[in-house]
C-alpha cells in the first residue's frame, strides 16, 4: 500500500565544468516503490542519486527525501536512508562481521550482524577480509551494509554493474524481498531487464534530462514501439505478401526467418495463419517479441542503451 | 553506542584493528624506531653507558614524529579508494573521522613507548628514568601534535605522490634539523636558526630534558603551549579542509590555511632567538653523551 511521496525532486541541475551532467530532472517516487532510473552511461543518474544521499550538491533546484533536505538535515537524514555507493571500497584487511558492527555502532538502531550476514548469504564469508571476496559477495555486503539500520528509503547506484548473470539474479532476488518489505528504493541502471523486472516505475535519463517516466508497461503502451514476430515457414515466401497482413508495419527477412513488426498482434496472428492456409504453406515456428525498454530508449534517441 | 563520541570510538578501534594488521605500519611504527633504538643503546652500552637517557630521547621523538607519516598515507589512501566517501552516507562526521586518527595513533604509539624504555632500562642498563611524568605529557602532546601535522598533510594533498613528496621532504627536515638524530650543538649555526622554528625541536629539546635534567612539565610549559597550540589549529584547519571524496580537489588557499599550523613555533622560534635557553640547555644535556657511567653509579 503506497501511503505518500517518499523521494521529491524538483528541476534538478548540476554541472561539473563544461558538462552539464542534470539539466532539469524531475521526479517523485511513493513510499514503498522501487524506483529506476534508467539510462546510458553519462546520463546523469549517478549525479542525480549522489544528490538525493547527500554527497553532492546540486547547482539548483530541490530536493527531499521523508520530508528531510539530505544537504542540510545531517545525521537525522543518515538515520532515514541506505546506500550502496557505485564506487566505494572498504579497506583491504576488514572483516565482513566487522564493516556490519562498524557501520551498524552508527545508528541507534540496527539490524543485527548475524541477521544480515543470513540474509545476504555471507555467513560463511563472515571472518573473511574485503579483499578476498568476489565481485558478487562485495556486492552482497554493500546491500547489507545499505540496510545496517533498516532504513526507510534505500539507494542503490548500479547494483549488479559488473557481475556476471547469475550474481546479478541473486541480487535481484534480494531486492524482490526488499520490495515484499515495502521499502522505498531507487536504483539506478543501464540494464533494460533490470529495470523491467524490478522497478514499479522507470524514468529514463539521458544528457542530463527526463525523457520519458512511468510504469514499463505505460512507457511501452505510450511508445510507438512495435512487436516483433518472427515467422519461419516450411516453404519461402517469394510474393511479398507478408508485409499486407493485417496490422504489419514493416516485413523484413533474415536468413530463413520472416521479421514481421506489427502493432495490431492478434489480428496479425490470425491473418498469417489463414495466408498459410491459402498457400498451403506450414508454420514450422513462431517468436513474438514484445517491444523492450531498449526499443523504447531506442526510438526516443537513436541510440542503444550501451551505445 | 552512536552519537559523536560513540562513532569517535568505534572507529578509533576498528582503526588499531586494521593498523595491527597491516605490515607496513608495524615496520615503520616498531620495528624502524626499535632499530634506532638498538642503534643508540649499542653505541651506549660500548661508549658511554651515562648517555642513554640522552639517547632515548631521541629515540622517543623519533617515534612520535612518525605519526604523520603514517596517517597522511592512511587517510589519503582511504580518501583515493573511495574508502571515506562510504562513511559519508553514515552519520559518520570529518571530526570523528579525524579524532579517531588522532586518538588511534596514540594508542598504538604507546606501547612502542613502553617498549623502548623497557629494553633502555633492562637491556641497555639505564639507570636514570628521568621525569616520567614530563615525558608522559610531552609524549602524549608529541603524538597528537605530530599526528595533526600528517592530517594537515593529507587535507593539503591530491595524490598519493604528493602526499609522499611532501612527507619526505619533512621527514628529512624533522630527522636532521631537529637533533632528533644530530645533537642540536652539532648542527651548522644556520641550521640551529631554522631549528628554532620547528615544532620537531621542541619535542627532541624537551624530551632530552625531561630524561637528562628530570625537568618538571612547568619548566617546559612554553614548549608543551606550542605543541598543542600546533596541534588545535592543525586540527581544525584538517576538519576544514576534510575531503570525502577522491575527485575533489584541495583549494588553492588550502596550502596557506595549512601553514598557520607552524604559527605557535613562528612566536616561539622567535621568542627563543631574542631570550631562549634552549641551546643553553642543548649544550648542557649533550654532555651525558660524554659520560661513562650513569649519575647514580658514580654516587654507589
Amino acid at each position: 500500500m503506497l501511503s505518500g511521496t517518499a523521494i521529491e525532486v524538483s528541476n534538478l541541475t548540476k554541472r561539473y565544468g563544461d558538462v552539464e551532467a542534470l539539466r532539469g530532472v524531475s521526479f517523485t517516487v511513493q513510499e514503498g516503490e522501487v524506483f529506476g532510473l534508467l539510462g546510458p552511461n553519462g546520463a546523469g543518474k549517478t549525479s542525480a542519486v549522489e544528490i538525493l544521499e547527500g554527497l553532492r550538491t546540486p547547482d539548483s533546484g530541490s530536493v527531499s527525501v521523508c520530508g528531510l533536505d539530505p544537504q542540510t538535515a545531517g545525521a537525522k537524514y543518515k538515520y532515514v536512508m541506505g546506500a550502496a555507493l557505485q564506487a566505494t571500497a572498504l579497506p583491504d584487511k576488514m572483516r565482513v562481521h566487522e564493516a556490519l558492527d562498524l557501520f551498524g555502532s552508527f545508528y541507534p538502531q540496527r539490524r543485527g550482524t548475524q541477521e544480515l550476514l543470513q540474509r545476504f548469504g555471507l555467513e560463511e564469508k563472515r571472518n573473511a577480509f574485503y579483499s578476498q571476496l568476489s565481485g558478487g559477495q562485495k556486492q552482497r555486503l554493500a546491500l547489507a551494509m545499505a540496510l545496517v539500520n533498516n532504513p526507510r528509503v534505500v539507494f542503490l547506484d548500479e547494483p549488479t554493474a559488473g557481475l556476471d548473470p547469475q550474481v546479478r539474479r541473486e541480487i535481484y532476488d534480494i531486492i524482490e524481498e526488499l520490495k515484499k518489505e515495502k521499502k522505498t528504493i531507487l536504483l539506478t541502471t543501464h540494464y533494460i531487464e533490470e529495470a523491467e523486472k524490478l522497478c514499479d516505475r522507470v524514468a529514463i535519463v539521458d544528457h542530463g534530462k527526463v525523457i520519458a517516466l512511468g510504469t514499463p508497461r505505460e512507457l511501452k503502451q505510450r511508445s510507438g514501439a512495435v512487436t516483433r514476430i518472427i515467422v519461419r515457414m516450411a516453404k519461402p515466401e517469394t510474393n511479398g505478401a507478408l508485409g499486407n497482413l493485417e496490422g504489419v508495419t514493416e516485413c523484413r527477412v533474415e536468413a530463413d526467418d520472416y521479421l514481421l513488426y506489427s502493432t495490431r498482434v492478434p489480428r496479425t496472428i490470425v491473418a498469417l495463419v489463414k495466408h498459410l492456409e491459402e498457400q498451403n504453406n506450414e508454420l514450422v515456428s513462431l517468436e513474438i517479441s514484445a517491444p523492450s525498454l531498449e526499443d523504447i530508449f531506442l526510438e526516443m534517441t537513436g541510440r542503444r542503451l550501451r551505445d | 553506542m552512536s552519537g559523536i563520541l560513540g562513532n569517535t570510538w568505534s572507529l578509533t578501534l576498528s582503526r588499531m584493528r586494521l593498523a595491527m594488521r597491516n605490515r607496513a605500519f608495524l615496520f615503520f611504527s616498531l620495528i624502524t624506531p626499535l632499530a634506532f633504538l638498538f642503534g643508540y643503546g649499542e653505541l651506549s652500552r660500548r661508549f658511554a653507558p651515562g648517555s642513554m637517557p640522552y639517547l632515548l630521547a631521541m629515540v622517543l621523538a623519533l617515534t612520535i614524529m612518525g605519526s604523520f607519516w603514517g596517517l597522511s598515507v592512511q587517510l589519503v589512501t582511504f580518501r583515493e579508494q573511495g574508502i571515506l566517501r562510504r562513511f559519508r552516507v553514515t552519520p559518520v562526521g570529518a571530526s570523528a573521522m579525524l579524532a579517531s586518527s588522532l586518538i588511534s595513533n596514540y594508542f598504538l604509539t604507546l606501547p612502542t613507548i613502553i617498549i623502548e624504555f623497557y629494553l633502555s632500562r633492562y637491556l641497555f642498563h639505564m639507570s636514570r628514568l628521568g621525569n616520567l611524568l614530563s615525558v608522559f605529557i610531552l609524549v602524549t602532546i608529541g603524538t597528537v601534535t605530530f599526528a595533526s601535522l600528517g592530517l594537515i598533510v593529507a587535507s593539503v594533498t591530491n595524490t598519493m605522490q604528493e602526499t609522499q613528496i611532501i612527507n619526505q621532504i619533512i621527514w628529512f627536515i624533522f630527522l636532521f634539523i631537529s637533533g632528533a638524530t644530530i645533537p642540536f650543538p652539532k648542527l651548522p649555526a644556520m641550521l640551529q636558526k631554522v631549528a628554532v622554528f620547528l615544532p620537531a625541536t621542541y619535542l627532541v629539546s624537551g624530551l632530552q630534558r625531561a630524561m637528562v635534567d628530570r625537568t618538571n612539565v612547568t619548566d617546559l610549559g612554553a614548549y608543551l603551549a606550542s605543541l598543542v597550540g600546533c596541534a588545535v589549529i592543525a586540527f581544525v584547519i584538517s576538519a576544514q579542509l576534510f575531503r570525502w571524496e577522491p575527485e575533489t580537489k584541495a583549494p588553492r588557499r588550502a596550502k596557506l590555511w595549512a601553514a598557520t599550523a607552524v604559527i605557535p613555533f613562528l612566536l616561539l622560534g622567535v621568542w627563543e632567538m631574542v631570550n631562549g635557553d634552549l641551546r643553553a640547555h642543548a649544550m648542557k644535556d649533550i654532555q651525558s653523551l660524554q659520560e661513562p657511567y650513569s649519575i647514580e653509579r658514580i654516587e654507589r
